[in-house]
């Protein structure tokens, strides 16, 4: 994956080069607003990670100013008001996700990863399947072999939001933002009492865990084989 | 400026003097209107009076002759106070009457006029005037009656004086009373000064002199008394807060450092690296939520989030809330039950989900019954066992209620008001994790909505009610005409 990481803060972006380098990715740096519009026009990347305040053209300006000339490719902003109705002028200038400052790189590892699949990937399915676990969202039914699991709505919602990005990590901010439409940071562990739920529905008394815990960044749902 | 310089220039003072000018001038016109109608009415008397004599002189003569007549003026003459009188003979030889001297011509000419005279018996003394009217008997005599004016003049004379002394009086007694009025005011508004110099000092505990009158002063004083209240709270509050942030700020920075230098001190193991690290950034990720949460509240107080309100179900919130919380709630042995009826909220949805799940978080946290130990209250006990958190959402008249209730210790109601300020951990909670802001951004998200935070008793247990008006609506809709200030691009 090829990255575009507009950052003023030099070390920031070192760090990020650095970091996404770590994890296999290609990321390439600008440091102000002109410099990453030029970037991001002339090179093929698949995210750009933009800093909100920026010297000569702010982020939203340069996200502006890409999407009037048709370039679509995802972008997460990077901002240091994290505000719900910063954030929502940022999706609303064109972004396609918002991470606030201080954030931990792995949330932004799987925000980026999550925008890179959302770009390349295919037309949307009505069936998500990982291993031997079946999820219909037309029909709302969800199985794993030949048992039909009963699942609450939003466990289903859970289910289906993990099994779109499947083999992907996704967080609990993530999950918070995506099924419950909240976007507060919770005090207590909430969302794991609801993974956790939901594990002991789909994984229990099954030899093969589907669910997987990543440590420090948040879950995963993948067949244990692949 | 001059003590006597501040004095003249007191709106008391000028205001004294425009009064002064107006009353002087209406006593001097009074007195002159006065003078000049009994000037008048004295005229007219003296021409009725020598008109009368004027037609009984006449009749006398045209019956008695000159001889009666003389006669009978001679008569009048002796009279004291008399008017004046003389007869002439066509040659304008006197012959009768007490005039010693007039101004000449004055015989020759017939009807009114006014003249200097002297008495026939006071040669020496000065001219005096008179008013006179000469008429023409038969055969070229002619007949002089008069009256002194004296009497006038010195009726006038009283009226002129008594016109000069009022107008001083006027002007004495009201620059006097005006003085007072401006020394009395200048005294009060020189110590409003100077208590408002001592509060821009810093002394922000100076309050303003308040007298008993209840005058325009005094209520002036008592607000700007209790806008001061107000400051002195909101700069408490701002001392506090940051008395308070460098307390739970610096102690978790503290941690933070003494781990880090620690680690680095001691050559150990990469486990042990690895775990100083982790611990670091957890501790960091805590410094955060609480940077956040301060931020949110600073947010919401400032009423900054007032551009992002909607309509809504306030049902739909605490169903939300409860199907977020109800896994967590059962994990902790708590049961999380919810009561909705369907009402329309008009707000910020995100922020009013927040400060609701901060409610039930705490009631989560703290809302587990205790451990009751007096054996006699054993129905108390049973009664208070109760592991339920209840959230509620209802209209009461004019208010929409959104209240979570447990049934645990609850707030000593001392300790109520406190409770929502920032940072504050109740002794009790002080070993639980948590920043201390959970019910201060309730109570700002409350207020942003011009509510306000409740906390009751549920006997036993807290009930802690957002109460929104459902008349912030029309506020907002009226905040929302004005024109939107432009948002600083970041």
């Amino acid at each position: 994956m090829r990255l575009l990481v507009i950052e003023d803060d030099r070390e920031s972006a070192d760090y990020l080069a650095k970091a996404f380098r770590e994890v296999g990715y290609v990321a390439d740096l600008a440091g102000d607003g002109e410099e990453g519009l030029a970037l991001a026009e002339s090179g093929e990347y698949d995210v750009l990670v933009v800093d909100r305040m920026l010297p000569k053209r702010d982020g939203l300006s340069l996200i502006g100013a890409l999407r009037e000339k048709g370039n679509r490719t995802p972008v997460l902003i990077l901002s240091a008001l994290g505000q719900v109705d910063d954030r929502i002028k940022g999706l609303r200038a064109g972004g396609d996700d918002y991470l606030p400052k201080p954030y931990a790189f792995a949330e932004l590892l799987a925000r980026v990863e999550v925008l890179s699949r959302r770009h390349g990937g295919p037309a949307e399915e009505t069936t998500y399947r990982v291993g031997d676990l079946e999820l219909d969202r037309l029909s709302h039914r969800v199985a794993r072999g030949k048992d039909e699991l009963t699942l609450q709505p939003r466990e289903f919602r859970l289910l289906e939001y993990l099994m779109k990005h499947a083999g992907q990590v996704v967080t609990r901010t993530m999950l918070l933002e995506n099924v419950w439409d909240y976007h507060f940071d919770p005090q207590t562990n909430v969302i794991d009492v609801h993974i956790s739920r939901l594990r002991s529905k789909i994984d229990k008394g099954f030899e093969r865990p589907l669910l997987h815990t990543i440590r420090g960044a948040g879950y995963m749902i993948r067949d244990g084989i692949r | 400026m001059t003590a006597f310089g501040k004095l003249i220039r007191t709106t008391a003072f000028r205001l004294t003097l425009v009064y002064l000018f107006l009353f002087a001038l209406f006593a001097a016109s009074l007195l002159g209107y006065f003078a000049w109608n009994t000037r008048r009415m004295i005229t007219e008397q003296i021409a009725t009076t020598v008109n009368e004599e004027t037609g009984e002189l006449s009749d006398i003569f045209g019956r008695r002759g000159l001889h009666g007549l003389v006669f009978n003026i001679e008569n009048r003459a002796l009279r004291p106070g008399a008017n004046l009188y003389l007869v002439t003979t066509p040659a304008g030889q006197a012959i009768a009457g007490n005039v010693g001297s007039l101004a000449p011509g004055v015989m020759a000419t017939s009807g009114w006029s006014e003249t200097a005279y002297r008495r026939l018996d006071e040669q020496d003394s000065a001219d005096h005037r008179a008013l006179v009217h000469v008429s023409e008997l038969g055969g070229g005599f002619r007949l002089l009656i008069g009256r002194d004016l004296e009497e006038r003049r010195r009726l006038f004379g009283i009226v002129a004086k008594a016109a000069q002394w009022s107008v001083l009086i006027v002007v004495v007694l009201g620059l006097g009373g005006g003085i007072f009025v401006a020394r009395r005011v200048l005294r009060r508004i020189d110590a409003m000064t100077g208590t408002t110099q001592r509060i821009m000092a810093g002394d922000l505990s100076g309050r303003l002199p308040v007298g008993r009158s209840g005058d325009e002063l005094d209520r002036l004083a008592e607000n700007l008394n209790a806008m001061l209240e107000r400051i002195e709270a909101l700069m408490m509050g701002l001392k506090e807060v940051s008395d308070n942030i460098a307390h739970d700020l610096k102690t978790p920075l503290t941690r933070l450092r003494n781990r880090a230098e620690e680690a680095l001190a001691k050559s150990g193991s990469e486990a042990e690296y690895r775990s100083a690290l982790e611990r670091t950034i957890e501790e960091s990720d805590g410094l955060i939520r609480t940077f956040n949460a301060l931020l949110m509240i600073a947010r919401a107080e400032s009423g900054q989030a007032r551009g992002n309100m909607d309509d809504f179900d306030a049902a739909d919130v605490a169903n939300g809330i409860h199907e977020l919380y109800e896994p967590l709630a059962e994990d902790d042995g708590m049961t999380l039950l919810v009561k909705t009826a369907s009402t329309l909220l008009h707000g910020n949805r995100e922020l009013i989900s927040q400060a609701l799940a901060n409610l039930v978080e705490n009631a989560i946290k703290y809302g587990k019954p205790v451990a009751t130990a007096q054996p006699l209250s054993a129905g108390a006990v049973a009664a208070t066992d109760s592991r339920e958190i209840m959230i509620e959402s209802r209209r009461d008249g004019d208010s929409i209620l959104l209240s979570v209730t447990d049934h645990g210790p609850g707030i000593p109601e001392a300790d109520r008001k406190h409770a929502v300020e920032r940072f504050v951990r109740l002794e009790a909670s002080r070993t639980q994790p948590g920043s201390g802001l959970g019910l201060s951004l309730a109570s700002a998200v409350a207020t942003l909505h011009g509510g306000e935070l409740r906390l009751a008793d549920a006997h036993p247990g807290l009930t802690a009610i957002l109460a929104i008006p459902a008349t912030a609506v029309i506020g907002d809709r009226l905040a929302a005409q004005t024109p939107d200030v432009p948002q600083k691009v970041a």
